[in-house]
């Protein structure tokens, strides 16, 4: 298929979000000061526009698990241990 | 009908003997967010919902069932050769004493399988709102055995089902979006 | 020990595996958007590809689909090993 992407991407989203949760002088494990959760594409799409750009070939589909790159969404964090803002 | 296809959806490789591994898999089995409670689940709902999203359930009820046969394999490879000492070793004593080393459909703590785990509300958005919620719930599932897997060639196929579930979920979406759309509405008046 | 696969047959059997995965993204995507031409063409397309690897397939390593969907040689070899959870 064409590369042609009618679908305009509005904005681009973050794959996963991050908060800090209060930490007590008490809490036996050390803590974990950052914390993450997935925030996948099909939270934003909502309805998939027509003539979004596919994969390359169709074991590239496969292997990412999906037809579409913007469907595409990396566990775990790629950047995971890096700071976030 | 149903014919069977003699292939996998997705190749599934294990890298060691780990059945380990596989007591926790198991939880995608039999669990309350498992693959056969999705599958079962849409294949059941598909009857009553409005005829315009009939195809959703039908086609992700049939891909769970590949997707189950993929868990399936996986937890058969991880435990095929294992010595009772290893199944042992592996928190699975309990279930080699009732089931050597067949499958079974419970989750990982052994909870067997039930019905209760799934609904058919005959309300189409209660129904899709559930099925959008238990490919969620199935999502976080595999995030969380990823978490706990070392063995690589197991993540690449667990990568593969986390991401369709979210291609599921978004399906379920616009499922929601074509019932709730009004033109729908309009159209039936006017044809009535 | 039983027979074992070929290396080409895990070559072959990812490759449909591509294109029947092709297959199942644009059949779930058309069930909401029945009316993108682009889709339905891209779909019919890769069916057919879809077929013509099946018969390479079948041809080099039995039966791919139970209850006539494919042909069997003498003996009946449908039920031959390997099963998919084996292989």
């Amino acid at each position: 298929m064409s590369d042609a992407n009618i679908g305009k991407e509005d904005y681009m989203h973050s794959q996963f979000k991050y908060w800090k949760p209060y930490v007590s002088p008490f809490d036996p494990c050390k803590p974990i000061l950052v914390k993450s959760y997935s925030t996948p594409p099909q939270l934003y799409m909502n309805f998939q526009p027509i003539g979004l750009a596919q994969f390359q070939s169709p074991i590239q589909a496969l292997k990412h698990g999906t037809l579409w790159p913007q469907l595409y969404s990396p566990y775990p964090d790629p950047h995971k241990g890096v700071k976030p803002k | 009908m149903y014919y069977y296809e003699k292939k996998l959806q997705y190749p599934v490789r294990v890298s060691t003997c780990n059945p380990m591994l596989a007591k926790f898999l198991i939880e995608q089995y039999g669990g309350a967010d498992g693959e056969l409670a999705a599958a079962l689940r849409y294949m059941n709902q598909r009857y009553t919902i409005p005829d315009k999203v009939i195809g959703v359930l039908n086609d992700i009820a049939t891909e769970e069932f590949s997707h189950l046969e993929m868990i399936a394999t996986m937890v058969y490879k991880l435990t095929k050769d294992a010595s009772p000492e290893q199944m042992k070793a592996a928190g699975l004593g309990d279930h080699y004493a009732n089931h050597d080393r067949a499958l079974f459909y419970h989750d990982a703590s052994g909870v067997p399988w039930t019905a209760a785990y799934i609904q058919a509300k005959g309300d189409p958005i209660a129904d899709l709102y559930e099925d959008i919620a238990a490919e969620e719930k199935a999502r976080a599932t595999y995030q969380w055995l990823i978490d706990m897997s070392d063995d690589p060639d197991l993540n690449d196929a667990l990568k593969f089902l986390r991401e369709r579930e979210i291609v599921h979920s978004l399906r379920f979406r616009e499922a929601v979006e074509i019932i709730k759309d009004d033109r729908n509405t309009k159209k039936i008046f006017k044809l009535g | 020990m039983s027979k074992q696969m070929p290396p080409e047959y895990y070559q072959c059997l990812e490759e449909l595996q591509a294109i029947d995965f092709v297959l199942v993204e644009l059949n779930l995507y058309l069930n909401t958007h029945p009316t993108d031409l682009e889709a339905i063409k891209q779909f019919n397309e890769t069916a057919q590809k879809s077929m013509q690897l099946k018969h390479n397939f079948e041809q080099q390593f039995g039966p791919l689909m139970n209850f006539g969907r494919s042909y069997s040689s003498y003996p009946w070899d449908w039920d031959d090993t390997p099963w998919p959870w084996q292989v």
